[in-house]
């Protein structure tokens, strides 16, 4: 199993901290794993992204074009990122902000309120731990307990009384998705 | 842990003596990690944000001078700024390490990773007729080995060690197992070990140690190149690293390091998935380079093109 | 101090700097604790005449060896001795950011006014209107900037426990010297910060005179713009 993800949308939603969870998760799980962000001025309150690589194999190149499962979180990196899903694999995203949803037939879509969702249960924060929940709920690639191991390994020691509020979220995440495409 | 976070993380536990560096993208979180885990805590270890790259550079000369295990590191502008006080140190035949997480050039250039200061790694880079053991790491894992390896030649050999990691391996998350602390040398075991040759105060018994990269006696000054070029013909002959991936059944061979690898073998393997047998050579030590293994691939491999023209090719733009 | 014989022009201030440093460590009993570091300049040499352990640093950069060394080696005595040259123009930045570090080091600062190893350029510290062979009409100051009072700036900075300003070409200078240099290494050894020494002293090679006019010359052209004496002790400024 290899799974390539990229995760992009502004600074400040929390891409990177999601894609070093998931990481850390697959570690947790004994597998290779991946964590290549976009790094410097796009760092600094404009787009970020990160490319995560899941594998029970020796990951060869951390650098990809072609995803199997992209997750956007705004307009920019909808118009970058929609084309590089491989044919069959799945486009996760919120539609908060999105003017140009995405059109392609041969691949999965689906949708994550993932904004609305975190304001109405007041964990504003958690809006990554979300659309955390909703790409589990496609692609259960890790389990739910090192999930969570993930999380504390991720998180310094003085935030961990957060976690059940992320797992709250996660789950939230689980429950709303909802597939807008079949391939 | 970053690529960067590992090899401060490896100085640490191979019980290295100083860091001496000054910040530049993509290579800060080496100080940062650092300044954050306050070695001199944990093993007595100097760090220093020093006033510039010149300023670092020079702090490494006079920190080898003395038989410690110091490092340094930057990124390409920043390296270029160390060129001075390189050839200096080889000059001068001292032990140390310098990491460079490489990016695009030439100038300011950009800050994403490259592989552009390859000639300058391999050639020696500053004035002089001097060479550096240059390591290449291609994964996080190997960023924090190759500080260790990068140690034990600059030691065995007194000469500086390059580490020429770049953007991507610097910045990019992997799972890492670290090596085991190891114990820092007392000053006395220092003394003990190279008290033959570093400055570490003249005591009675003994002749006074000088360091310099000055011989004003051009014989003597040509002896000591000589001397210089033995040593390097010695690393060459015993310090080659490399890798090879699918090459036993191989038509066509690519050869690339660092990053490059790492994307390369993805292509190996999207080819032989098509049927097409491709293979990897992926030099670890870049200076002494591995010539010798990849002119051997010219009499073994067939195929269009040849391993031996991509030799040719290799051999005319990287050696 | 070795067996070598010095290469310096007779007349020359630096060998009689050599050696009181080296009779301040003897009598301070330091010799095998004392890492010295040579600079680029005239003095590129000094290993070969004092009878220590020395390193010899790229053009400037001493104080950054000396940073490094005093650092690894607590334990240690630590001294640059640079020029006016490598000190106040090329090692600008090293010697400030160590003054500032408050490093404890000795700095002995040869100031002559002039680049005497390349063979009589301007230095930073060339006197107004005075000639050098790339100032050959004398130094300009509108064009050709100011002498800068490196060792006066440096006084400022709160990392610098000890700064004086002396010369040795009479008995009486050279005791005086002698004392200075003591106490900048007994001082820095204590941790007090950074110890500073100038010394201004003659380049007769570089000024085109002979050894006793260039003495003269230095007492009514040098000394009034660099005037001797102590300018910070014990960490607080000497107020004129």
């Amino acid at each position: 199993m290899t799974e390539e993800i990229i995760i992009a949308g502004f600074g400040g939603q929390g891409v990177l901290s999601m894609g070093k969870i998931l990481a850390y998760s697959g570690i947790m799980q004994d597998q290779e794993v991946s964590w290549m962000p976009a790094y410097g001025p796009e760092m600094r309150g404009g787009t970020a992204n990160v490319t995560v690589i899941i594998s029970d194999e020796r990951i060869n190149s951390p650098v990809l074009n072609a995803y199997d499962t992209a997750i956007i979180l705004n307009q920019q990196s909808m118009n970058k990122f929609e084309e590089t899903v491989k044919p069959g694999g799945v486009l996760l995203y919120d539609p908060n902000g999105i003017s140009k949803h995405p059109t392609r037939t041969d691949i999965n879509i689906y949708q994550v309120e993932a904004a609305a969702e975190a304001a109405r249960l007041k964990v504003g924060k958690s809006f990554n731990m979300v659309v955390l929940g909703a790409y589990l709920k496609i692609k259960p690639i890790v389990e739910h307990e090192n999930v969570i191991k993930g999380l504390k390994k991720s998180l310094p020691e003085r935030y961990h009384h957060l976690i059940p509020m992320n797992e709250t979220a996660i789950s939230s995440g689980e429950k709303i998705v909802k597939q807008t495409q079949k391939a | 842990m970053k690529g960067n976070e590992a090899m401060a993380e490896a100085a640490i536990r191979c019980g290295a003596d100083g860091y001496f560096g000054y910040p530049i993208t993509p290579q800060s979180e080496v100080l940062e990690y650092f300044m954050a885990e306050e070695p001199w805590n944990r093993t007595g270890m100097v760090v220093l944000q020093a006033e510039s790259e010149i300023a670092a550079i020079n702090m490494i000369y006079g920190g080898a001078s003395t038989g410690k295990k110091v490092l340094t590191s930057s990124s390409s502008p920043g390296i270029s700024l160390k060129q001075e006080g390189l050839s200096y140190l080889a000059g001068a035949e001292l032990p140390c390490v310098v990491i460079n997480v490489v990016r695009g050039g030439p100038g300011l250039g950009d800050i994403q990773p490259a592989q552009s200061d390859y000639f300058q790694s391999v050639k020696g880079g500053g004035h002089g007729d001097y060479k550096l053991f240059v390591i290449a790491p291609s994964s996080v894992q190997e960023s924090a080995d190759f500080v260790k390896k990068a140690f034990d030649i600059a030691f065995k050999y007194r000469i500086p060690a390059l580490i020429l990691s770049d953007g991507a391996i610097g910045q990019m998350m992997e799972k890492v197992e670290l090596f085991e602390q190891e114990e820092r040398l007392t000053d006395e075991q220092v003394i003990e070990k190279y008290g033959s040759w570093a400055t570490t105060g003249k005591t009675a018994d003994r002749e006074r140690n000088i360091i310099t990269s000055l011989d004003l006696i051009p014989e003597r000054l040509e002896d000591h190149n000589k001397q210089l070029q033995a040593k390097y013909k010695k690393i060459e002959e015993n310090e080659i690293m490399f890798e090879e991936i699918h090459c036993d059944d191989a038509d066509h061979i690519i050869v690339a390091y660092g990053t490059s690898a790492r994307i390369c073998q993805k292509t190996v393997q999207l080819a032989r998935e098509k049927g097409i047998k491709l293979g990897l050579m992926r030099p670890i030590t870049l200076w002494p380079f591995p010539k010798k293994k990849i002119a051997e691939y010219g009499d073994t491999k067939k195929g269009i093109p040849t391993p031996d023209e991509v030799l040719t090719a290799f051999e005319k733009h990287f050696m | 101090m070795t067996d070598k014989e010095l290469s310096y022009c007779p007349g020359c201030g630096h060998g009689t700097a050599h050696r009181i440093t080296m009779e301040v460590l003897d009598d301070l009993d330091a010799i095998k604790d004392t890492i010295g570091i040579a600079p680029v300049g005239c003095s590129v040499l000094a290993y070969e005449f004092m009878n220590i352990d020395m390193q010899q640093a790229a053009h400037g950069r001493a104080p950054a060896l000396a940073t490094a060394v005093k650092r690894l080696w607590p334990s240690k005595h630590v001294f640059t001795y640079q020029g006016d040259g490598d000190l106040a123009a090329i090692g600008t930045a090293e010697t400030i950011h160590a003054c500032n570090r408050g490093e404890n080091i000795v700095i002995i600062f040869i100031n002559n006014g002039i680049y005497g190893m390349t063979g009589g350029q301007m230095a930073p510290t060339t006197l107004p209107q005075m000639k050098s062979s790339t100032s050959p009409n004398g130094r300009d100051t509108g064009t050709m900037g100011h002498p800068l009072k490196i060792t006066e700036l440096i006084a400022q900075l709160p990392g610098v426990h000890f700064v004086t300003r002396q010369a040795v070409h009479t008995p009486g200078g050279v005791r005086k010297a002698k004392k200075a240099i003591k106490k900048a290494f007994e001082q820095s050894f204590e941790n007090k910060g950074l110890c500073f020494v100038e010394i201004v002293s003659n380049c007769n090679s570089g000024w085109k005179m002979e050894p006793r006019a260039s003495n003269v010359w230095m007492e009514e052209n040098m000394f009034p713009y660099y005037p001797l004496g102590d300018i910070k002790v014990n960490g607080e400024l000497i107020s004129k």
